[in-house]
């Protein structure tokens, strides 16, 4: 009736995932019942939970990403403490517990932060820079965002019911075989990253065809802000890379389910082939990731030197080639397996080649910057530690690139510590630069800047203290997942690491304290005009937050930084001179569409994972169900009458013509 | 909007090279829809990608159960390609009759296409199973492994292929031509010719190839 599953799957024995659980759950609760208490219930629903406005559903992703956030650095304090208390003894966490926690570590900060994170930002603003209404699928997007969702829950799931993968971020056979990992953890992590694959899948189609498809009126490409650029390229990757991870999933699944042998040691499977398709994925991955991050600083720089942004057409050549030199460098992933001098030094070389394109990137930054009245708001602090952080990690990079350097660092502390480098000093700084940059359009108000400060200081500084010690380590010959260790000379560094993660705690909780604040003295934050960082593109062009269809106009784009041109040239002011002639929008309705599949989604994902075979029936026929509903309706659109679009917008005018009269005269 | 043609024009062409040609705004929603399928058309022949690159790769590793010339028949799978490919002409019918929003003949042209398809489906079952009682099953090497996970990906795309157009065929039932079924239709057009390829590539790499060997 259930499968595999029983109470023995509830770990009754191990406190620690039964505490966090238990946390967890009562937090979950509370809020629920805090919602239904006061009413909020309808409002979630109708405003946010079913929502297909690009706007609200780049603020799901981001919260999901921070709320993950939180989850991925749990693990992350709870190895440091191991790894510093685990000389000669077995420390606190048993090594399948502790197996579990990098695997899952891994697992969410890729998928669950850094992916819905950037994704998120791209939702928000896209739309916005390119002067339009919406991107190309609503509906889809908001299915797209619940998807991710899905795989979010099951991951964490898997704390309480069950078990997590033990086998590293990437479940690289034959240890994610059904003979070595014979428990659930693997199904865990392959169905969660299946579900919400298909989510990313169709968020990196919808970017594709927005970008593309869906511009203003004289919004030419070499007209684009960088961020919709970056944009472009990095979901171009996901359309192209994302399949091969479902294909490669999709094979180990049917291993490990229905005895295949793509991936065994026996009956013929190549285990090698299992490298070569995830690092075909895993290695445009990176670059999905901190593509939009360069969008972001290329944005933030060029606004806060109050100049365009230096070599806009090498940027966006910079950007496209690592789009397509980072599907031919995948294989500096495995150098020590085996593939011949030939072969590492041809993607040796290539991995070389890929650091030109971001060198350029680095080098325009600073010239955006030089020259330039810059004001160091949070952004920019952001993007500037960003600058230093990445240039360690890309020469680090560069290093590792060298195949007999790698011989000596593979899979080392020096590898971990390198990725890191560039992961949170390229990725999660560019995230939280947008965080800072965007949130007064997605909410209206500012942030706290002293928070705001105090915490970029201290993630800054946490992160060096954090991950130096482990380049050290790592030449000192320290292998990466060690669960207890017995060299005295690595154990001084593993303290000083551990003591960095304390410090970048202190940065989260400036964080938290800086958004709480910053809801607090709203009314003193607020953001009138719709430009409160006197910006260049067509983001500012519209009230903070923007009303539902984003512009009353298409606006007329006349040549790069469209935003800035009509302050300059106070086109705005013609505008109210000549009472413009609103006319009815079409908007998409709202639809349910979204959560009902994800819904099934994740009953189908659970029963996949316990073999609850009718269970899995059940959820295939209710999602298809929820899509032949959705296809049968017959308005899928509403319209928002002139009158109420010109009241709307006349509103903002008023509060933007002190603003413009003044942009004129600078 | 009203805007000073000259103020704003001075800005057109920033680099020089002459040529100002200004982007109309955003495309029509046929457009889109279409644009966006072909997107994940593309996306869907990467994953094809894979289990055809895993074949090449596993082909050989048939761990001493048979190779691929002893189990194919090639009367079997040119009956299938016939059909595949007769249905995607009675699928382009279907489409131009639905662009000229004949009922009729939309209907005659999905049902042959459905049933050429249900044809196709039923001897690759009947392959399959034929293979697993033999004791030729995908757990009995890596290359008979890759084979079923190739051939049955299609199967399972045309499996939901003729779900999208019982789908199709209803929707026009109860809604009629209406614009967004004829997007919807428009796309099941796309995914099915784009199975049709598919075919072609599984055909001549499998079928074609390993008779030979």
């Amino acid at each position: 009736m259930l499968g595999k599953l029983d109470w023995s799957a509830i770990p009754f024995d191990q406190p620690i995932p039964l505490i966090a659980g238990a946390i967890v759950l009562v937090a979950i609760l509370a809020v629920l019942i805090w919602v239904v208490a006061k009413g909020h219930l309808p409002y979630l629903w109708h405003e946010w939970i079913t929502s297909v406005d690009h706007k609200r559903i780049g603020v799901m992703y981001i919260l999901l990403a921070s709320v993950m956030l939180l989850r991925g650095g749990s693990d992350a304090i709870m190895m440091r403490i191991q790894q510093a208390v685990a000389y000669q003894s077995q420390g606190f966490l048993p090594p399948e517990h502790y197996n579990q926690i990098f695997s899952a570590h891994g697992t969410i900060m890729i998928f669950f932060v850094a992916m819905p994170f950037v994704i998120g930002l791209m939702n928000l603003i896209v739309p916005l820079q390119l002067g339009v209404r919406d991107v190309a699928f609503p509906t889809l997007n908001s299915v797209g965002f619940w998807l991710t969702a899905t795989g979010a829950l099951l991951v964490n799931l898997s704390l309480v019911v069950g078990e997590f993968a033990r086998t590293g971020w990437l479940a690289f056979p034959p240890l994610s075989q059904l003979s070595y990992s014979p428990g659930v953890g693997v199904d865990y992590y392959a169905w969660s990253l299946q579900i919400s694959g298909v989510g990313t899948l169709v968020a990196g189609i919808n970017l594709v065809t927005t970008v593309l498809k869906l511009r203003t009126k004289g919004m030419n490409y070499l007209r684009m802000p960088m961020f919709c650029w970056t944009t472009l390229a990095s979901n171009l990757l996901i359309v192209a890379a994302f399949p091969i991870l479902t294909a490669t999933l999709a094979m180990l699944l049917l291993d490990r389910y229905l005895g295949f042998h793509f991936f065994t040691n026996e009956a013929g499977g190549n285990v090698m082939m299992f490298m070569n398709l995830i690092w075909a994925w895993g290695h445009p991955e990176v670059y999905i990731l901190v593509l939009p991050a360069f969008g972001i600083f290329s944005e933030v720089v060029s606004t806060f030197s109050g100049k365009p942004l230096f070599g806009y057409r090498s940027m966006v050549l910079a950007t496209m080639a690592i789009c397509v030199i980072s599907f031919m460098v995948w294989l500096h992933h495995f150098f020590t397996m085996g593939a011949g001098p030939d072969v590492n030094a041809i993607f040796g070389i290539a991995s070389m080649i890929i650091a030109v394109p971001t060198g350029v990137k680095i080098y325009n930054w600073l010239f955006t910057m030089y020259g330039g009245r810059i004001r160091f708001a949070t952004p920019m602090l952001w993007a500037v530690g960003f600058m230093v952080t990445f240039i360690i990690g890309g020469l680090t990079g560069v290093l590792v690139a060298v195949p007999p350097a790698d011989f000596m660092l593979h899979n080392s502390m020096f590898l971990v510590a390198h990725f890191h480098n560039v992961i949170i000093g390229g990725v999660l700084f560019g995230a939280f630069a947008g965080f800072e940059y965007w949130f007064p359009k997605a909410f209206g108000f500012r942030l706290d800047e002293r928070w705001g400060k105090a915490a970029f200081w201290f993630t800054f500084l946490g992160f060096y203290v954090t991950f130096l010690p482990l380049y050290i380590a790592g030449m000192l010959g320290m292998t990466r997942r060690l669960q207890h260790y017995d060299v005295a000379a690595w154990r001084p560094w593993m303290f000083v690491a551990a003591f960095g993660v304390l410090i970048l705690s202190i940065g989260v909780i400036c964080q938290i304290m800086q958004i709480v604040v910053s809801i607090r003295n709203r009314e003193a934050l607020r953001d009138r005009t719709g430009d409160p960082w006197d910006g260049r593109s067509l983001e500012w062009a519209t009230s903070s937050p923007p009303p539902v269809f984003n512009f009353a106009f298409y606006p007329d784009v006349r040549g790069e930084d469209a935003y800035w041109d009509m302050k300059a040239s106070a086109q705005q002011q013609s505008l109210e001179h000549e009472p413009p002639e609103y006319r009815d929008i079409e908007m998409p309705r709202n639809s349910p569409t979204g959560f009902i599949c994800a819904f099934f989604a994740t009953i189908m994902g659970f029963a996949l994972i316990w073999h609850i075979w009718w269970m899995v029936i059940l959820g295939g026929i209710g999602a298809f169900a929820t899509f032949v509903v959705f296809a049968w309706r017959d308005h899928d659109e509403y319209v928002i009458p002139a009158d109420e679009v010109a009241a709307i917008d006349r509103v903002n005018l008023e509060e933007r013509r002190g603003l413009v009269s003044m942009a004129g005269t600078i | 909007m009203a805007m000073t043609a000259t103020a704003g024009r001075a800005h057109a062409d920033p680099h020089h090279i002459g040529v100002v040609i200004e982007h109309p705004g955003p495309a029509p929603k046929r457009t889109v829809t279409a644009y966006g399928f072909w997107v994940f058309l593309l996306s869907d022949i990467v994953m094809f990608s894979c289990f055809f690159a895993a074949y090449a790769v596993l082909s050989g590793q048939t761990a001493g159960g048979p190779k691929g010339s002893e189990i194919f028949e090639q009367r079997n799978v040119a009956i299938e390609t016939v059909c595949l490919l007769l249905s995607s002409f009675t699928c382009g019918m279907a489409s131009i009759a639905a662009d000229v929003r004949n009922r009729f003949w939309f209907y005659l042209g999905m049902t042959v296409t459905c049933v050429l398809g249900l044809i196709f489906l039923v001897i690759e079952f009947r392959e399959f199973s034929d293979l697993v009682a033999r004791g030729y099953g995908p757990s009995r090497s890596a290359f008979l492994s890759s084979f079923f996970s190739l051939v049955g990906c299609h199967g399972l795309h045309v499996s939901a292929g003729i779900l999208w157009l019982l789908t199709m065929m209803a929707q026009v039932f109860a809604k009629g031509f209406r614009a967004d079924v004829l997007r919807r239709m428009m796309c099941f057009a796309l995914f099915w010719h784009a199975l049709d390829i598919v075919w072609v590539g599984v055909f001549s790499v499998v079928y074609l190839l390993g008779s030979g060997v």
